[in-house]
């Protein structure tokens, strides 16, 4: 006991003499980056957009990874205030448990960017994330050029409710109503189990189908699997999200097209953003980032 | 003989973490200032909290791998009952006791059935975890509260001073005096040294052996409820690989994983390297994926120099 008593002294006196000539506010030429999980290529590739956009405007981004750990994320984030960051660029693990990190960032007078998913219950300075309504309406117009107006076609729901099924359906329907003719809307959950006995039923209950839009890409290949058993291989399947077996799929010929994020985009734009706000220039409550579609 | 090696592995343990923080101190300016020390505190109380109960398992010859899936299962009807509206202190006390019963379940299994503790905690991690997912159907438990005791757990400061930390420390006093110089704790070290010698000489083998899970599940409890209001939402998937950390921060801190020997400032000592690390290396922006080559490896070196006496 005795020992730990002259090891707290030294450690406070060391502390107390450190602190003293340490003092001296932090560069806000440095850009913190709270990564979820750098164990998933799509976080990967945002990393290292926003790492090619630092260096090239000068800036220095410090990353964390998370491992999809939100208590982790919060440690994380402590010490990126520690850091004395100009602002942090937050990608949550959990978008509820986000809450309390941006809170504490505020207090300690560093504005927060959500970066792709977004935070619950805080205030953050800006949001960005890949513009799904966009993606939905880029779907809509390459089903409507692939199958040509007025044909029978399907959409594929998400969740209900979430957010990205939301967002992708109003974008496919703003580019498809009046011009074609959605005979069934119905939610098949993003899985492809599901994607394929909901495309079964719906072929069972409708003739003459042209086209499928899904609001990912297991539903579309559940869908592919559905319309081969029922020996319809000539409609045009297009989904959302470009996931390799997707894509593997569109050179297949079994799906026509996939809507892909641009991860590295999302992550220099978040970079960009961080940097207006350092320069003083105000920045938009909400960045959509482009998508593109891969065929 | 005992008492001094003993003594050497707690100058080990002390000598590794000034080490470090004297190396931190001079690489990162950050490192050393009085946010950051307080940063740290409340960093390590979670880990601290869980490597607390560990000790008694680990000094009484047992493992305990259960504890994160505790962590999060109490978390979670934490949640429940404070979203519900019930008193936050009643809803604490309940789910701390709960964390107890379920410590418990795995010692009744070791102590009765003379199971390996291993296998056991093993067992429970996965049912405890799994009765986690059902309680919670996958999803975080989101919008607990404002203010508050509970608030102030995981949250909340006096002067700086996180009350997460000064939760820790007060714990680990009153479990080093409980260790140090009470029957209870003579007992948990005789069962871990020598088992037979210890039921010979008529102490209560089984009770200890079994009390020691209750313990930790008790402390993987508490700092389940840290971490759910340091996240304002209990998540389900929160503690995993907890065990690990904890079961590190006591071999840190020179308690013998054979059971027996060791001691509780250790512990504390053996947290704090820890906890240090994770923070040096964010401070020092080392990359994520050398931080935890680097971690495993002063791992090993701390219990290779520990074997050397």
């Amino acid at each position: 006991m005795k020992k730990l008593l002259v090891f707290v002294l030294v450690l406070v006196s060391v502390a107390a003499l450190v602190t003293g000539c340490a003092g001296g506010g932090g560069s806000s030429k440095k850009i913190g980056l709270a990564v979820s999980t750098l164990n998933n290529p799509f976080f990967v590739t945002l990393k290292e957009g926003a790492e090619a956009k630092a260096k090239e405007l000068g800036y220095e981004l410090i990353v964390t990874d998370a491992q999809d750990d939100p208590a982790k994320q919060a440690s994380q984030v402590d010490d990126l205030i520690q850091k004395k960051v100009g602002v942090i660029l937050l990608n949550p693990c959990n978008s509820d448990a986000a809450a309390t990190m941006v809170e504490k960032a505020t207090k300690a007078k560093i504005p927060v960017i959500s970066v792709d998913r977004g935070v619950n219950g805080a205030e953050v300075l800006s949001h960005i994330a890949s513009d799904n309504v966009a993606g939905g309406k880029m779907a809509g117009e390459e089903l409507i050029a692939l199958v040509g107006e007025g044909a029978k076609v399907v959409e594929l729901q998400g969740i209900p409710g979430a957010s990205a099924a939301i967002d992708r359906g109003a974008g496919f329907h703003q580019a498809v109503d009046g011009k074609l003719n959605v005979v069934a809307s119905q939610p098949a959950d993003f899985n492809r189990d599901k994607g394929f006995t909901v495309m079964q039923n719906i072929i069972q209950a409708n003739k003459g189908i042209k086209g499928v839009f899904a609001h990912n890409d297991e539903m579309a290949l559940g869908a592919v699997k559905a319309l081969e058993a029922a020996k319809l291989t000539d409609v045009v399947v297009i989904g959302f999200d470009a996931t390799d077996d997707a894509v593997a799929a569109v050179k297949a010929g079994q799906m026509k097209a996939t809507v892909a994020q641009k991860p590295a985009l999302i992550g220099s734009m978040a970079v960009e953003t961080a940097v207006k706000k350092l320069k003083g220039e105000t920045v938009e409550k909400s960045i959509p980032v482009p998508l593109e579609l891969v065929k | 003989m005992r008492k001094l090696s003993f003594n050497r592995s707690k100058y080990g343990a002390l000598a590794g973490l000034i080490g470090l923080g004297a190396l931190l101190s001079i690489l990162s300016p950050s490192f050393l200032t009085l946010s950051n020390i307080m940063n740290v505190l409340n960093q390590v109380s979670l880990n601290g909290l869980v490597a607390i109960g560990m000790t008694f398992v680990i000094l009484s010859g047992g493992i305990d791998l259960s504890v994160g899936s505790i962590l999060a299962l109490s978390g979670a009807v934490l949640a429940s009952m404070l979203k519900g509206g019930m008193p936050q202190i009643i809803a604490i006390l309940i789910a701390l006791v709960m964390s107890a019963v379920f410590g418990l379940l795995n010692g009744v299994f070791i102590a009765t059935f003379n199971l390996q503790p291993f296998i056991v905690t093993m067992a429970f991690m996965t049912i405890f975890r799994g009765s986690t997912f059902v309680f919670t159907q996958g999803r975080p438990i989101t919008g607990l509260g404002k203010q508050g005791i509970f608030v102030a757990a995981g949250r909340g400061d006096i002067a700086g001073v996180p009350w997460s930390g000064i939760l820790l420390l007060a714990c680990l006093i009153i479990t080093a005096f409980l260790l140090a110089r009470t029957v209870y704790g003579k007992t948990i070290y005789a069962i871990g040294g020598n088992p037979e010698a210890a039921r010979l000489s008529g102490l209560p083998v089984k009770t200890a052996r079994a009390s020691v899970y209750a313990v930790s599940g008790f402390f993987a409890g508490l700092a389940g409820m840290v971490l759910t209001s340091r996240l304002d939402s209990a998540q389900p998937l929160a503690g995993q690989s907890y065990e690990l950390d904890a079961i590190a921060a006591v071999v840190l801190g020179g308690t013998s994983l054979s059971g027996g020997r060791g001691f509780m400032v250790g512990t504390l000592i053996g947290a704090f390297i820890i906890g240090i690390l994770n923070n040096g290396l964010n401070l020092l922006e080392v990359s994520s994926f050398y931080q935890q080559i680097v971690k495993g490896a002063v791992i090993l070196l701390a219990v290779l120099l520990d074997r050397r006496k």
